[in-house]
């Protein structure tokens, strides 16, 4: 016992256990962040005055910290990963609404404008084109929001073992074995750095005309 | 029983309001630990984002460094610093500063990247130096910029410092923490409040700061 893979029995999983709980409280809140975002973006792309007030409320709601965002949540949805989730889905929004609206406004006007007269309509306009030129922008707030997201969840350890790898932590201040601390720490920090990597790849896969 | 409910118990409470655990005294420590660690990450963050930005080098270096202190967990490395070290401010201070210098450095960087280039070269026409096309040209122009790089970074330090009292530390944090413990919901609810409030009173004193020190021209042309 102590070793770095040696995690104490009350987590109730093994190491990779706890890395798939990680990502999955990280992954879906920006899945679900991506999902409210695009249609959110294209309405302020389209009506710009809904711009700047849309960014001062996530503005805002970004400034709860998430401590007590989490905390307040245990009201409503209990001591589950859904508490955990909700926060990190509206801090997603933050840095994807911008990424979008940025994104579909580098559209040309004259590439809107060829494929209206090449009579796509609005919908197919928009997934056929301006969704795909948007790509790397919106891929760039992606990553931001993934990397975010992967390293908050640990936050979720302080309302009892929802923190997926953040709950090693508490587990390394009550046993006082720093070893467990460094395990959550490092495995967090390449979870994420390794996501982000794909993150990278399929912007490649999704984007073959880009210049490199 | 709602929000606005437990809020109210608390906020009414006089005893919440003076001695070592009032509401005045863990302001003021919030405030305190929120601005040594936006000090610090300024005293990094902002002369690196200044140099690279103007000599144009070193982008792809600071975009990894920025990834890869986002990617560290601010409470994971709080934990395993206090368990390292021991209780002490300095486990408490680098995972703020390392949250609030990613967003300063490469904001300032890409600020005065987006500087006119057109400016920049009118400047050097007219016979002024490298550091002062830096502090005379480059830095007024990209200001509000970088005024928004350091705002997001405050309002961050504002909402983390709120780790702090899971380590015996002060600050705002403490109602939270303390609360979750107690089964107090008022408290934690109250704690809360007060965090969000300061936050917003942050970037209150942001938009006034960009009021103040931003020339009337650039601030114009931003319209």
């Amino acid at each position: 016992m102590g070793g770095f893979f040696d995690i104490p029995s009350d987590l109730q999983a093994s190491w990779w256990g706890l890395i798939g709980l990680h990502l999955e409280e990280a992954l879906v809140p920006v899945l679900f962040g991506l999902l409210i975002a695009l249609p959110l973006a294209q309405l302020c792309a389209r009506f710009r005055w809904l711009y700047p007030p849309m960014l001062g409320i996530t503005t805002v709601l970004y400034a709860l910290p998430s401590l007590a965002f989490i905390v307040l949540l245990i009201n409503w949805t209990g001591l589950s990963t859904t508490t955990v989730e909700i926060p990190l889905t509206i801090y997603s929004l933050v840095v994807l609404i911008p990424a979008i609206v940025d994104g579909v406004r580098s559209v040309p006007e004259e590439t809107h404008a060829a494929a209206t007269a090449m009579g796509f309509g609005p919908i197919r306009r928009y997934i056929q084109v301006e969704l795909p030129i948007a790509v790397p922008a919106i891929f760039a707030g992606l990553r931001v929001a993934t990397v975010s997201s992967i390293s908050l969840v640990s936050v979720g350890a302080l309302i009892g073992n929802e923190g997926g790898l953040g709950n090693l932590l508490s587990d390394a201040l009550h046993y006082h074995r720093p070893i467990l601390a460094w395990n959550s720490v490092l495995t967090t920090a390449v979870l994420a750095i390794l996501i982000d990597g794909l993150l990278v790849l399929l912007r490649r896969l999704l984007t073959p005309w880009a210049v490199r | 029983m709602n929000l606005f409910h437990y809020a109210n118990v608390f906020f009414s409470d006089n005893a919440n309001w003076s001695g070592a655990d009032g509401i005045p005294t863990r302001l003021w420590e919030h405030v305190q630990y929120t601005l040594m660690a936006l000090g610090i990450a300024g005293v990094i963050g902002l002369p690196l984002g200044l140099v690279t930005g103007h000599t144009g080098r070193g982008g792809n270096a600071l975009a990894l460094v920025a990834t890869a202190a986002r990617a560290l967990p601010s409470f994971g490395l709080l934990v395993l610093l206090t368990v390292l070290m021991g209780l002490g401010l300095t486990p408490v201070m680098v995972p703020l500063v390392a949250l609030a210098v990613p967003p300063m450095l490469v904001t300032t960087y890409e600020a005065i990247r987006s500087v006119d280039r057109s400016l920049v070269d009118a400047a050097r026409g007219m016979g002024m130096g490298p550091l002062r096309v830096m502090f005379q040209v480059e830095l007024p122009v990209a200001l509000p910029l970088i005024l928004s790089g350091i705002r997001s970074s405050a309002v961050q330090i504002v909402s983390t410092a709120t780790i702090a009292a899971y380590v015996s530390f002060g600050g705002l944090g403490r109602y939270i923490v303390d609360g979750l413990y107690q089964v107090d919901y008022n408290k934690v609810v109250g704690g809360a409040v007060l965090v969000a409030a300061l936050a917003v009173v942050t970037l209150g004193v942001f938009w006034v700061a960009g009021r103040v020190l931003v020339s009337p021209g650039v601030r114009r042309q931003q319209r």
